[in-house]
């Protein structure tokens, strides 16, 4: 359905998308999630034809947005960050005016109009001025635009914001029902959303994509880890010293606190949290240090986020190499990321 | 285009954009009828259109701050860009709804010689083209309105500055009037405007290379010209201004000649400002 190819967005010297490369299937939902400023909006811009390219392709349907954007622009319904209404039309006559530009057939406008205003349960309003509703009903004006003319892919950029808890289930429920029949797109920067109803949730952090892949794919990336937390009372090397030895640990860092306390995470690659916490308790024991506080913890999807999302925030370039070490911490799940991904 | 047409002028009949336009350009051709032809006992109706040029310094500005600023500022833009149509529809089909809404009142305004004709021999030719004349001059001015509308997403500065753009050509010719027919002034005033071009192209784009190359080009051929040919350049700048006095084509018109080259410049400032505009728009989604 859509092929994206090195795509890459500069605004002046700053990068606010590099090299980007996906593929998005036909009948399938995807969750584009991301932080704040880390490029979703861009992206989608450019994949709507808003925004031109600094380099790379964006193909819909095996049309070039930037060579044909009439005929590839006619597959897609969008709905940009903020509802692009005009405020001093009826819903009715805005969405009139939105088939009549998509280029749907006379006899078909009506029935159009209706059955978006009906999808988005906005027929009741349909006269009313827009500047007269509410934020949460100007959004599914929005969604209502984009979905005039059936267009085969529906972009939504954040459709939830903004809108209250039962508004939100409504829209929610909204997208799953255009799965099949629609390929739909939508960002969003809370995962809850996203993993409620995406099939295949793509990372998107500081323009680069550090992760493409399904919820529960995602989730077992990090199976098989488990995380404790320590507080022991000792310098930061004898505890570090001992803790060393421990098996399967990936990763240690200790870190001394005041009152000669030191905070310890680790990361080790095994499941059974007993043991691990049986072998941290006996080393200790052996050495004299007293464990203050321990605490285990399974690695969550939310977890995965802020670790990907995270990891490059702190420091630029070599951080950024750092993301795909942390996939491929377990071999076979990394070709599975790529191999669905792509 | 249709569907932004249609769009278009819908929402000037919506507002009261549309209506208070009207009201206004038919109550300054009323009262100047009354003036000219009534009062005073004129034939010539073209006089009446003459006399009410100053609308123009009124009614573009108005007409034409929104029509691009505010999708800019509304975000709708996004929308326009997003649909499955070009940005040259969509200027155009916002700049036949601006000529839709100049047409209305003219329409009217053309039963006034029929009037008038029932009680005095009017030359109903003259007045139909002092008419047409007048409707081109608005065509021009709306297309330069509409660019001046791109170039912000505040209504306000796009009216101001197209008021203070109009006011200047209104008085280009009184200017051009004080500058010195010596070939020299023309060479550097030439030599300044291509800077300024340069200038704006630079700003448009933010390419450093492509303005300075332009900037270099235009002043060697500017200073090969001068050099070869120094009588070609006395008056020369004033000559240029002066053709492009819109107001003063204008004048012409409504003493009674119709010249129809005056009507081709029209069109083609107009098809400038209009292939501008749409450059302008398209300059947005490279930014």
């Amino acid at each position: 359905m859509i092929e994206v190819r090195n795509l890459t967005k500069k605004y002046g010297d700053h990068y606010a998308i590099e090299d980007l490369n996906f593929t998005i299937e036909k009948g399938k939902i995807y969750g584009f999630l991301g932080p704040n400023g880390a490029g979703k909006s861009t992206t989608m811009n450019i994949i709507t034809g808003c925004l031109a390219a600094t380099a790379g392709e964006v193909t819909i349907d095996g049309h070039d947005i930037f060579e044909e954007p009439t005929e590839a622009k006619k597959l897609i319904g969008y709905l940009p960050e903020l509802p692009p209404v005009y405020l001093d039309r009826t819903i009715r006559e805005y969405l009139k005016f939105v088939a009549e530009a998509k280029g749907v057939a006379k006899a078909d406008i009506k029935a159009q109009i209706e059955k978006a205003m009906e999808y988005t349960k906005i027929t009741d309003y349909q006269d009313r001025l827009i500047k007269n509703l509410s934020k949460g009903y100007r959004q599914r004006v929005g969604i209502a635009q984009a979905l005039i003319g059936d267009p085969e892919l529906i972009i939504l950029d954040e459709p939830t914001v903004g809108l209250d808890p039962q508004q939100i289930i409504e829209i929610r429920d909204l997208i799953s029902s255009l799965r099949g029949e629609h390929t739909v797109i939508l960002s969003s920067h809370i995962l809850s959303e996203v993993q409620a109803i995406c099939e295949i949730i793509m990372i998107i952090s500081r323009g680069h994509m550090v992760a493409v892949d399904t919820p529960d794919n995602l989730e077992h990336l990090f199976e098989g880890m488990t995380t404790v937390e320590l507080l022991m009372e000792g310098s930061q090397a004898v505890v570090e010293a001992a803790l060393k030895d421990l098996e399967n640990v990936s990763s240690l860092m200790a870190e001394e606190e005041e009152d000669g306390v030191t905070k310890v995470v680790l990361t080790s690659e095994t499941d059974d949290e007993r043991t691990l916490c049986r072998n941290i308790f006996t080393i200790a024991r052996a050495l004299d240090l007293p464990i203050l506080q321990m605490k285990t913890d399974k690695a969550s999807l939310e977890d995965i986020f802020i670790e990907l999302t995270n990891s490059e925030t702190d420091e630029d370039e070599e951080e950024a190499s750092e993301v795909p070490e942390l996939i491929s911490s377990d071999p076979g799940k990394e070709e599975d990321t790529s191999e669905s991904g792509l | 285009m249709k569907a932004v047409y249609k769009n278009e002028l819908s929402t000037y009949f919506t507002t009261l954009t549309g209506y208070v336009f009207c009201a206004f350009l038919l109550f300054f051709a009323g009262l100047y009828t009354t003036i000219i032809c009534l009062k005073n006992q004129f034939v010539e109706f073209e006089y009446v259109l003459g006399n009410m040029c100053f609308v123009f310094f009124i009614i573009v500005p108005v007409l034409t701050m929104r029509v691009l600023a505010e999708e800019r500022r509304q975000k709708t833009d996004q929308l326009l860009y997003s649909l499955p149509i070009s940005t040259t529809e969509v200027v155009l089909g916002k700049y036949l709804a601006l000529l839709t809404v100049l047409l209305l009142p003219l329409a009217v305004i053309c039963l006034y010689p029929l009037v008038l004709s029932l009680y005095g021999a009017i030359n109903l030719t003259g007045c139909f083209l002092a008419i047409l004349a007048f409707f081109f001059v608005g065509a021009a001015f709306l297309a330069i309105g509409m660019f001046v509308s791109s170039l912000t997403e505040s209504q306000a500065l796009a009216a101001g500055l197209c008021f203070v753009i109009l006011l200047v050509n209104y008085f280009l010719t009184t200017i051009t009037g004080y500058i010195s027919s010596k070939a020299v002034v023309s060479f550097v005033g030439l030599l300044a405007v291509a800077a300024v071009i340069a200038l704006i192209i630079y700003l448009m784009t933010r390419n450093y290379y492509i303005s300075v190359v332009m900037l270099i080009v235009s002043a060697a051929a500017i200073f090969i010209t001068y050099v070869n040919n120094q009588s070609a350049y006395s008056g020369l700048l004033p000559k240029i201004l002066n053709k492009l006095a819109l107001f003063d084509r204008y004048y012409t018109f409504m003493s009674g000649t119709f010249n129809l080259t005056d009507i081709v410049f029209y069109i083609s400032v107009a098809a400038v400002f209009i292939f501008l505009s749409v450059q302008s728009l398209e300059k947005r989604r490279w930014s």
